[in-house]
C-alpha cells in the first residue's frame, strides 16, 4: 500500500482548485493536485461569456461597485445566499481580476472614442472615455445592473485556466494526473485525505494531508443533457456524503442555461444575449418584452428558462424531431462581432449544427447547466461538520449563489473563492489543531474498502448492468426534477431513485474485467454515486414546497419566506439507509444588508415575513442618519452588515476605480 | 417524403492495451446505424455503451474546446467530438494520436507531454517584479488591439493535433512543436513579459526548436482552432536569425573581432 504525505490536497484542477494549490504554496505549504483530466482540459475550460468583477471601466459599467455587484447577486440568488459571503465575495472579485491579468488574461480592453451596440434590438452608440483606453472592459449579462461581465472573446474560461495552469506550473505545484478521489479518509470528525484511484494503472493509492480540498465542480450529468463537460458528475460531492459527516447544502437547486443548442446541449454564451442577441418564437416573434418588459432576454437564467418553457407550453415553439425549441438570433449583432467577439459560438453552430449564425438563427433550449447545490461550508470554505474538509469552486455551497447563480459569476467565484480558502486553510495549516492524527493501520483500513469494493464490481456475475441503471436515472432526473416540478412527479422521481440506489449496490462489470485502465469499471462506480446525489436533488426539491429561484414547483408557485427562507442540508449518516436525511439552517432576515423583496424582474409571487419590513425599516434609519451625517458608502455598509473582519487581511483593502483613485503613496481613496 | 435509408457505418479501430499481457495491437471493427447529427463523440459511447464497455478513449467537454480527443480519423490528427460522421465516408478507421504514450486504445498521455513541453519552455509571464504592487489597484492598460492579438494565439487548447501532424517530430522527439512555438510567439507578442529575444533564443533558438522545422506545416492543416501557425513560425524564424546573429556580433565583439560578422 502506497501512502502519500502532504501538507494540503486538492481534489480537482480546474480553476478553484488551481487557485487554491498555488495559494497555499505560496504560503509556504506542499501541495498535492489530484485531477481527472489534464488540468487544462477541466470544465472551467468552457466557461464561455466572462467574469464579473465591478471595475467600472467601460461606458456601460462605469459608476458600478461592490455595493450593486452585492445586490444583483442577493436578487439573482433570490435571497438564498449567504449575504456575508456575497459580500467578501463581490469586495474579491475585481482583485482576483487584477491578479489574473498579472498572471497573463488577455482580457478584451475599453477602446476609447465612439462604438455602436446593440441594445433592445436596436444600434446605440457609445463612447468610451479617453482615460479608460486600454483598462479591461465588460460587456451586459443577464440580472445586472451595470455592464460588469469582463471578457476575453467568448473564450474567458480557457484564458483563465490557461493562465492559472501556467502559474502552477511556475510555483512547481504538484499535479498527479488521471488520479481519481474515491473516498475521503477521517476519524473523530477529522478529514485526513482521501483514497484515489489511478486511472492508468488502477493503483490505488492513499494521500493524506493536514487539509484536504474538493474543488470538483458541479453534477450537471445526473441529467440526460447538461452543458456539463462528461466529468461533472457530482462524484467530489458524493465522497464526501459518503462519510456520513460532512453535509451537502441546497441540493435541489439546480440552474437551467437559456440558450443551449438543440439536441446535444453545447452551451452558447449569455454574452449572445448580452451582446444584442434575442429570443424568436416559432412566428420569429420576439416575445421576451411580453414577460419581461424590462430586463427582457437579460432577465436572470431562471427566469429566462421558465419563461421559455411557458412560451413553448403555449404552443409558440418550434417543432423538431428532438422536441419543441425556440431561436436565438444574433445574427443582428453582424458578422464581424460575431467573428471576434462570439467566434466559439460561431465554431458551435458550424461544428454541430452546420449553420452559420452570422447567417441564420440557433435552435435553443434550457438545458442543465450550474449547480448550485454542493459540500456545504463555513465563509472559510471548512465544511460546517467534518474538520479539515474543505470545498470551493462549484463544487462547494458556501453559499454564494443561493437558489439561482448570475451568468458571471460562477467563474469568478472560483477563484475568487480560490483566494480566500487558500488563506484559510493556511491559517489553520500553520496551527496545532492541523497534526495528523491516523495511524497507518486505519488508513489501511480505508484502502482496503475500496480495493474490496472493486474487486465485488469486477467479481460480480449476473447483476445489473452500470449504463441502464445510469440511464434510467438521467431520463427522471429530465422528466421529473426540472425547471417546473410538481408534487406528484418528485415523488414518483424519488420513489424510482431509491429503487435504482438499491440495484446499485449490485452492479456488474461486464466482459471489461481488468484492474488497470477500465471505462467499464469507471462507470459502475461512479453510476453508484452518481444516483444518490440524483436522490439528494430529487428529495430536497420534493420537500421544499415554494418556488425559490431555480426551484420552481407548480403546485407551490410562491416564494414562501416564512417557512422556506432556509438551506436545505442533506447527510447520509448511516451507508444502509435507503434516502437521505435532510435539516434546514434558518436563514435570519434581521441580520441581513438587504432584506427579501422583488427581484425586478419574474413574477411578484410571494408570502412575505414580516421581519423582511422590520429589517427594511432599520435599515433605512441607519441609512439615513449615516447619510445626514455625511457618511460614504463603506461606512454606511459597515453599520449594516460587518464583513469585513471575515475577509483574510490581505484581501480587505479597497478596490481603486476610476472615479474611486488612490492616493499616489497608499492604497487608500 | 420519407427520410433516406440510414448509413450503415463501419468503425475500425486500431486497439491495444498495454496493461493486458498478451495483448497485442489489432483492429476491431463496428457496425453502428447513422443518426443525424452523429458525431465521433456519439459513435464511440454507443460502442462502449452497447458494444465493448472496455473501449478506451478521452471526452471532457465535447465541445470541441479541451482538447482531450485528438485521435486520427481516416488517418488524419482532428478532434472526435467535433466532427460529424456525415462529413465521413461509411468505412471510418479510427487510431490514438501517434508519438504519445499510450494509455490504451485510443486514449494517449498527451497530458504529460505538453506539461513537459510547458515547463522546457516556461509558458508564463516572466515578471521582473514577481508581485504585483497591489491588486487593489487600477490595472496596466494595454492596447485593445495587442489584447486581442495574443487572445488569437492563447486559443490553442494542447489537443496534439499538430504534434501527430507534425513530420519533423517523428525524426527528432526534442522538437518542441508547433504548440511549443506558438507558446513563444504568444509570450513574445506580451509586453508583461520582460524576456528578450536573446531569452527565447535559449529556448528555440536550436535544432529542438525553430530551426528545426522542416517546414512541411503539417501542423497548420490540421490545427482544430486554426490557429496561424505558418506564418508564427515563420516569424519567430526570423527574429531567431536576427538575434542569432546579433548574440554573435556580441560575442565578436566582447572577443574584439569588430571587423566582420562571423561566417555561418
Amino acid at each position: 500500500m502506497r501512502i502519500i504525505y502532504t501538507d494540503v490536497l486538492v481534489v480537482g484542477g480546474g480553476l478553484a482548485g488551481l487557485r487554491v494549490a498555488t495559494g497555499v504554496q505560496e504560503r509556504g505549504h506542499r501541495v498535492i493536485v489530484l485531477t481527472l483530466v489534464p488540468p487544462k482540459r477541466s470544465h472551467s475550460a468552457a466557461a464561455q461569456g466572462g467574469m464579473q468583477a465591478s471595475l467600472g471601466n467601460c461606458a456601460m459599467g462605469w459608476g458600478d461597485n461592490e455595493d450593486i455587484h452585492f445586490e444583483d447577486t442577493v436578487k439573482g440568488s433570490d435571497w438564498g445566499a449567504d449575504q456575508q459571503v456575497v459580500r467578501m465575495f463581490v469586495n474579491t472579485a475585481p482583485k482576483a481580476i487584477r491578479e489574473l491579468t498579472h498572471y497573463g488574461v488577455p482580457w478584451n480592453r475599453v477602446r476609447k472614442g465612439k462604438h455602436t451596440a446593440i441594445i433592445n434590438a436596436e444600434k446605440v452608440e457609445i463612447e468610451e472615455r479617453e482615460e479608460a483606453h486600454g483598462l479591461i472592459t465588460a460587456r451586459d449579462f443577464g440580472g445586472t445592473k451595470k455592464w460588469r461581465t469582463c471578457y476575453t472573446s467568448d473564450g474567458t474560461g480557457h484564458s483563465m485556466l490557461y493562465a492559472m495552469d501556467n502559474k502552477a506550473h511556475e510555483n512547481d505545484v504538484k499535479i498527479h494526473e488521471r488520479m481519481e478521489a474515491m473516498s475521503v479518509i477521517h476519524r473523530h470528525g477529522r478529514c485526513y485525505g482521501v483514497v484515489a484511484r489511478n486511472l492508468m494503472t488502477g493503483e490505488i493509492v492513499a494521500y493524506i494531508a493536514k487539509a484536504t480540498t474538493i474543488a470538483t465542480g458541479g453534477y450537471g450529468r445526473i441529467y440526460e443533457v447538461s452543458t456539463n463537460a462528461i466529468i461533472c458528475q457530482g462524484t467530489g460531492q458524493a465522497i464526501a456524503l459518503e462519510t456520513g459527516i460532512a453535509t451537502l447544502g441546497n441540493m435541489e437547486a439546480v440552474q437551467f442555461h437559456p440558450t443551449a443548442i438543440v439536441p446535444v446541449g453545447i452551451l452558447t454564451t449569455e454574452g449572445c444575449r448580452g451582446d444584442g442577441g434575442i429570443l424568436r418564437d416559432v412566428d420569429g416573434y420576439r416575445f421576451m418584452p411580453d414577460y419581461e418588459p424590462e430586463k427582457k432576454e437579460l432577465a436572470s437564467r431562471d427566469v429566462v428558462s421558465r419563461r421559455m418553457i411557458e412560451h413553448i407550453r403555449k404552443g409558440k415553439g418550434v417543432p423538431s424531431r428532438y422536441g419543441d425549441h425556440l431561436w436565438l438570433d444574433i445574427t443582428i449583432l453582424g458578422r464581424e462581432h460575431i467573428e471576434k467577439n462570439l467566434r466559439e459560438v460561431k465554431d458551435i453552430c458550424e461544428n454541430f449544427l452546420g449553420i452559420d449564425p452570422a447567417e441564420e438563427w440557433i435552435p435553443v433550449r434550457p438545458t442543465q447547466h450550474y449547480s448550485m447545490g454542493g459540500i456545504r461550508t463555513k465563509y472559510t470554505g471548512e465544511s460546517q461538520t467534518l474538520k479539515g474538509l474543505y470545498a470551493c469552486g462549484e463544487a462547494a455551497c458556501w453559499d454564494l449563489h443561493g437558489f439561482n447563480r448570475l451568468g458571471g459569476n460562477s467563474v469568478s467565484e472560483t477563484v475568487v473563492s480560490g483566494m480566500l480558502v487558500a488563506e484559510y486553510i493556511s491559517d489553520f495549516c500553520d496551527s496545532p489543531q492541523s497534526h495528523i492524527g491516523i495511524s497507518t493501520g486505519a488508513i489501511e483500513d480505508f484502502v482496503r474498502i475500496e480495493e474490496e469494493k472493486i474487486r465485488r464490481l469486477l467479481n460480480n456475475d449476473g447483476g445489473e448492468d452500470a449504463y441502464v441503471l445510469r440511464r434510467a436515472m438521467e431520463k427522471i432526473m429530465m422528466e421529473k426534477v426540472g425547471i417546473f416540478r410538481n408534487g406528484r412527479d418528485l415523488q414518483d422521481a424519488v420513489e424510482q431513485l431509491e429503487q435504482l440506489h438499491i440495484r446499485s449496490k449490485n452492479i456488474s462489470v461486464f466482459r471489461s474485467k481488468s484492474y488497470a485502465a477500465n471505462p467499464a469499471l469507471v462507470v459502475a462506480y461512479r453510476t453508484q454515486k452518481m444516483i444518490k446525489i440524483a436522490l439528494t436533488v430529487a428529495y430536497g426539491a420534493l420537500l421544499r414546497t415554494e418556488s425559490r429561484g431555480a426551484h420552481a414547483r407548480e403546485d407551490y408557485p410562491m416564494r414562501d419566506d416564512i417557512n422556506w427562507l432556509k438551506r436545505t442540508i442533506t447527510s447520509w449518516p448511516d451507508p444502509e439507509q435507503t434516502l437521505p436525511t435532510v435539516t434546514y439552517e434558518p436563514i435570519d432576515i434581521l441580520e441581513m444588508e438587504l432584506p427579501p423583496g422583488w427581484r425586478g424582474y419574474g413574477k411578484r409571487n410571494i408570502i412575505e415575513n414580516p421581519d423582511s419590513m422590520i429589517q427594511q425599516a432599520k435599515i433605512d434609519a441607519i441609512r439615513n442618519e449615516l447619510l445626514a451625517r455625511g457618511a460614504d458608502r463603506f461606512a454606511i455598509q459597515k453599520a449594516l452588515m460587518p464583513y469585513e473582519h471575515l475577509l483574510p487581511e490581505k484581501y480587505r483593502g479597497r478596490n481603486e476605480r476610476l472615479y474611486e483613485r488612490f492616493d499616489d503613496e497608499k492604497d487608500e481613496v | 417524403m420519407s427520410e433516406p435509408k440510414p448509413r450503415k457505418l463501419k468503425i475500425n479501430i486500431l486497439r491495444y492495451d498495454p496493461h493486458v499481457v498478451g495483448d497485442e495491437p489489432h483492429i476491431d471493427t463496428f457496425e453502428i446505424e447513422e443518426a443525424p447529427g452523429m458525431t465521433l463523440f456519439i459513435v464511440l459511447n454507443d460502442i462502449r455503451e452497447h458494444h465493448d464497455a472496455s473501449l478506451k478513449f478521452d471526452f471532457v467537454c465535447r465541445a470541441g474546446i479541451c482538447g482531450s480527443c485528438g485521435m486520427l480519423i481516416n488517418g488524419k490528427p482532428g478532434l472526435a467530438c467535433s466532427t460529424l460522421t456525415s462529413k465521413l465516408p461509411e468505412e471510418i478507421n479510427l487510431a490514438p494520436l501517434p508519438f504519445f504514450e499510450l494509455i490504451g486504445d485510443l486514449s494517449v498521455y498527451n497530458g504529460k507531454w505538453m506539461r513537459g513541453m510547458n515547463e522546457r519552455l516556461e509558458t508564463w509571464i516572466h515578471h521582473k517584479e514577481k508581485e504585483l504592487r497591489s491588486i487593489n489597484r487600477i490595472e496596466e492598460p494595454m492596447d485593445p488591439d495587442l489584447a486581442e492579438e495574443i487572445y488569437e494565439l492563447d486559443r490553442c487548447i494542447e489537443c496534439g493535433c499538430c504534434v501527430a501532424g507534425c513530420g519533423t517530430i517523428q525524426m527528432n522527439e526534442n522538437f518542441v512543436g508547433a504548440v511549443g512555438l506558438n507558446k513563444i510567439a504568444r509570450y513574445k507578442l506580451d509586453p508583461r513579459d520582460e524576456r528578450t529575444d536573446a531569452d527565447y533564443y535559449e529556448l528555440i533558438g536550436d535544432e529542438n526548436g525553430v530551426f528545426g522545422c522542416m517546414t512541411l506545416l503539417g501542423c497548420e492543416d490540421v490545427c482544430p482552432k486554426k490557429l496561424p501557425l505558418q506564418s508564427k513560425i515563420a516569424y519567430l524564424r526570423r527574429q531567431m536569425v536576427k538575434t542569432g546573429l546579433n548574440e554573435n556580433v556580441t560575442k565578436c565583439n566582447c572577443l574584439q573581432h569588430e571587423e566582420k560578422m562571423p561566417e555561418h
